[in-house]
């Protein structure tokens, strides 16, 4: 399975950890970030999230991410998960795990990749209100 | 013949998932995006401001950018991955 994905199911924190842990015997720390389904925004009580993306390109753009990551941190791996479809409240969305042999490197790529994530790549999130779907405009 | 598909909002907002160009000629995005000011009164002022990107073969593109027969135009309102 490729360490860069968009999917509809679930995933498995511990079996995307283990993918980028066999990369190599020199990983010496994980740091993973995981974006779950929060049940408010602004002020709105959520009650279910549907995501939207542009096939092709949205994957593209993870897979420069991963690439970007590899050259610009000293880490060993670094994977990107992201879910689309109809997600509940409380499940996961995202999951970023970078792997290098001390803790700072991946800490920093992981928070830059999921700050590039959120900049880059064409994904859309609409969020189940009391009123009805709504498109969320920009990402905090 | 070039593709437009738009996305989120502006499916809704456009009424359609895409939409097909017949150009006898290359155009640019700035070009495009009169054609589709006029046939799509609802994405007017959205496609003046600066909140829409614009993709050509899905990489980012700005209005200088050339759509030529064949080519695949994205309208991408803000991301709101993650």
């Amino acid at each position: 399975m490729e360490l860069v994905r968009i999917q509809r199911e679930n995933f498995s924190i511990n079996d995307e950890v283990e993918r980028v842990k066999a990369a190599s015997k020199g990983i010496g720390g994980v740091v993973v970030f995981l974006g779950a389904a929060r049940d408010f925004s602004k002020g709105e009580t959520i009650t279910g999230l549907d995501f939207e993306h542009y096939p092709g390109m949205a994957e593209a753009k993870l897979k420069d991410i991963r690439e970007r990551a590899l050259k610009n941190f000293d880490i060993i791996e670094i994977g990107i998960v992201h879910r689309v479809g109809k997600i509940a409240i409380g499940e996961d969305i995202v999951l970023i795990t970078a792997a290098s042999a001390h803790r700072n490197e991946a800490f920093m790529a992981c928070e830059w990749a999921i700050t590039e994530l959120k900049r880059t790549t064409p994904i859309w999130k609409s969020e189940t209100t009391k009123g009805g779907e709504v498109w969320v405009s920009e990402t905090p | 013949m070039i593709t437009v598909r738009f996305f989120a909002m502006l499916k809704g907002l456009a009424k359609a998932e895409s939409r097909e160009y017949k150009i006898d000629a290359p155009i640019t995005v700035a070009e495009l995006k009169s054609i589709l000011k006029k046939d799509f009164p609802a994405l007017s002022s959205i496609l003046d401001g600066r909140s829409i990107l614009i993709s050509v073969n899905q990489e980012f593109a700005d209005k200088n950018t050339v759509i030529r027969d064949g080519d695949e135009v994205g309208l991408l309102p803000p991301f709101s991955g993650g």
